[in-house]
């Protein structure tokens, strides 16, 4: 080998130097191996690391030296969020009541990702079923931002942007129910996307809010996001909200857009009701420069108005707490899971009471309890209810907004990474964080999170969202990626070559 | 109480007044919510997703069981269903 460090190709380029046999699959797992094993006690990414890499590796290796014909990733390391079920390796969402869960079938991404050849590293770290901002909430303890430690990594995906952003994985999978992938992707100085709903299958994935997940690729690259979209895209008859589409690839997506001609005389909506002025100094800042990057390159800045995505927040703290009360009512004691048996006579009903306290997080129970709340007979119109009108003024919104322009645009959160601790005992704080990502959950449509600098008060990464309509998830791709090569041309390479260095000398 | 949680009191009134705080903030949605909108539970509407009448792969009864807190006879055993005053 040569002394370039593994860990930091991009997933396209050790694609293509595994293609090429340049490096082999079992050097490329065993370097990120190495890396996880330097920096992962300082960064807590992982969950659990997988005892079968190197075997799943060699047999790439072996394949691809048998001249059998491999798919465009094949051998490249992957991180899975813990919220998708694995064969191989714990499942546990983040949750002391899933503690040791082994399933009994791969999610269905899981399972392509193998097909794929793609290399399973471990499960990365995430807030209690992929309910929280900051991976504050996870069970097992918060996962630290790469940029600086004492900071959060986002969340609900903090383990799966911190690894990639660590160089512990070129590739991780998220799911974003309220910005969970775009989020963290934007404190991290990494790339996020959220398909469309429908656009990739939830089969496996322990479900938060059923009509709001979606499962997506988290990467440092938009054409690497592209690549992995492309692996485990498309219908799954297992998920009967998978749409039926013919997807195109995201990948060549993505390298047309870094051409790009995208630019020019593409219509780049502004919110009118997001202003400056909710958002930190440097991320605005950082957000109208990228603005005017594209405006250089010929691309027009139009303001739109979506007068009903200020109710955005209230109306998914509403529909989320009453999907998932009804999804985690499954964690009952009975069939898998805690099971805590209180004293004197115990019944099933007392039983189950004193494991979900036992087995919950605090965030959780808020939520479970607010959602039986707004469920409840008497409350259900005025919450309920009501939440999901708001949910059809949103997409009219959107609507009116995507007949004027062809993307929109706003700063993919409020602020940089805030500090460990920070937020943790006031939820309602916590929440206004999603204000940004959350109306794109709510009306289905897909969204991106990319890099667009670092806020000069604080030197931390600042991410740009781009929103497309439904099924449009190409031209995210294209767009983001045109931004992307024209901001790293600017900076003179990667964001991420400019966060400190972590784990000795590579 | 619905959501089958068995709190202590320190946690009651630690998440009144959270969820206190919560709800005030989320009631704003009542604000636009008029009759003449129509709700809308799923972001992109499907109508009647059938699969073919044909068995599928399932789990087996060793494969459903192995993640139970308790099991017998290839059951899942729970503890008394009723309470002594019942």
């Amino acid at each position: 080998m040569s002394g370039t460090d593994l860990t930091r190709l991009t997933a396209a380029d050790l694609a293509g130097q595994l293609a090429s046999g340049e490096v082999s699959s079992v050097e490329a797992t065993q370097a990120h191996l190495d890396r996880i094993a330097a920096v992962d006690a300082d960064i807590h990414a992982f969950l659990h690391v997988s005892d079968h890499a190197l075997e799943v590796a060699a047999d790439i290796d072996r394949r691809r030296a048998a001249g059998e014909e491999l798919g465009p990733v094949a051998g490249v390391p992957l991180a899975i969020k813990d919220v998708l079920v694995t064969t191989d390796m714990p499942s546990t969402s983040g949750s002391r009541i899933l503690e040791g869960y082994m399933s009994p079938f791969d999610a269905t991404v899981v399972a392509r990702a193998r097909a794929a050849g793609l290399v399973p590293l471990g499960k990365t770290n995430m807030d209690e079923f992929a309910m929280g901002s900051s991976t504050e909430h996870s069970a097992y303890g918060p996962t630290h931002n790469p940029w600086d430690l004492d900071r959060i990594p986002g969340g609900s995906g903090g383990g799966s942007a911190a690894a990639v952003a660590s160089f512990e994985a070129p590739l991780a999978l998220g799911s974003d129910t309220g910005g969970s992938i775009r989020q963290p992707a934007h404190v991290t100085g990494t790339v996020g996307l959220k398909p469309t709903y429908g656009g990739v299958s939830r089969y496996g994935a322990i479900a938060l809010a059923s009509s709001l997940d979606q499962v997506g690729p988290v990467t440092r690259t938009v054409l690497d996001a592209g690549l992995l979209h492309d692996v485990i895209g498309g219908h799954d008859p297992r998920d009967s909200t998978s749409l039926t589409d013919a997807w195109p690839s995201f990948a060549e997506a993505a390298r047309d857009g870094a051409r790009g001609d995208v630019l020019r005389g593409l219509r780049v909506g502004v919110i009118k009701e997001l202003p400056d002025s909710g958002f930190q100094a440097g991320v605005s800042a950082s957000f109208r420069a990228a603005l005017a990057a594209m405006e250089a390159q010929g691309a027009e800045i139009v303001e739109i108005s979506a007068p009903h995505f200020e109710f955005g927040v209230a109306a998914y703290y509403l529909i989320l707490p009453a999907e998932a009360s009804s999804n985690l009512a499954k964690f009952d004691s009975v069939r898998f899971g805690l099971r805590v048996t209180p004293a004197g006579t115990p019944t099933v009903e007392s039983v189950m009471a004193a494991t979900r306290d036992a087995g919950f997080g605090d965030e959780v129970k808020r939520r479970i309890i607010l959602g039986t709340y707004a469920l409840s007979a008497g409350y259900y119109d005025a919450y309920y209810g009501s939440a999901q009108k708001v949910r059809t003024l949103i997409q009219r919104d959107f609507d009116a907004a995507f007949a004027q322009v062809d993307v929109i645009a706003t700063p993919s959160a409020p602020t940089t990474a805030f500090r460990l601790g920070e937020k943790i005992d006031d939820p309602m704080q916590m929440y206004l964080n999603d204000v940004t990502t959350i109306p794109a959950n709510l009306a289905g449509v897909p969204g991106i999170s990319i890099p667009s600098g670092l806020a000069e008060e604080d030197g931390l990464p600042v991410g740009i969202q781009f929103l497309a309509p439904a099924r449009h998830d190409a031209q995210l791709y294209r767009v983001g990626a045109a931004l992307e090569a024209l901001l790293v041309d600017s900076w003179g390479g990667p964001l991420l070559d400019r966060a400190p260095v972590r784990g000795g000398v590579a | 109480m619905l959501a089958r949680i068995q709190l202590s009191d320190e946690e009651i009134e630690r998440l009144t007044g959270q969820l206190d705080v919560i709800v005030d903030n989320i009631a704003k949605v009542s604000q636009v919510a008029t009759p003449d909108v129509p709700a809308t539970s799923h972001p992109i509407p499907l109508q009647n997703v059938y699969r073919p009448d044909v068995v599928g792969e399932t789990l087996t009864l060793a494969q459903a069981l192995q993640n139970a807190p308790d099991a017998a006879d290839g059951r899942f055993r729970v503890t008394a269903i009723l309470g002594e005053e019942q």
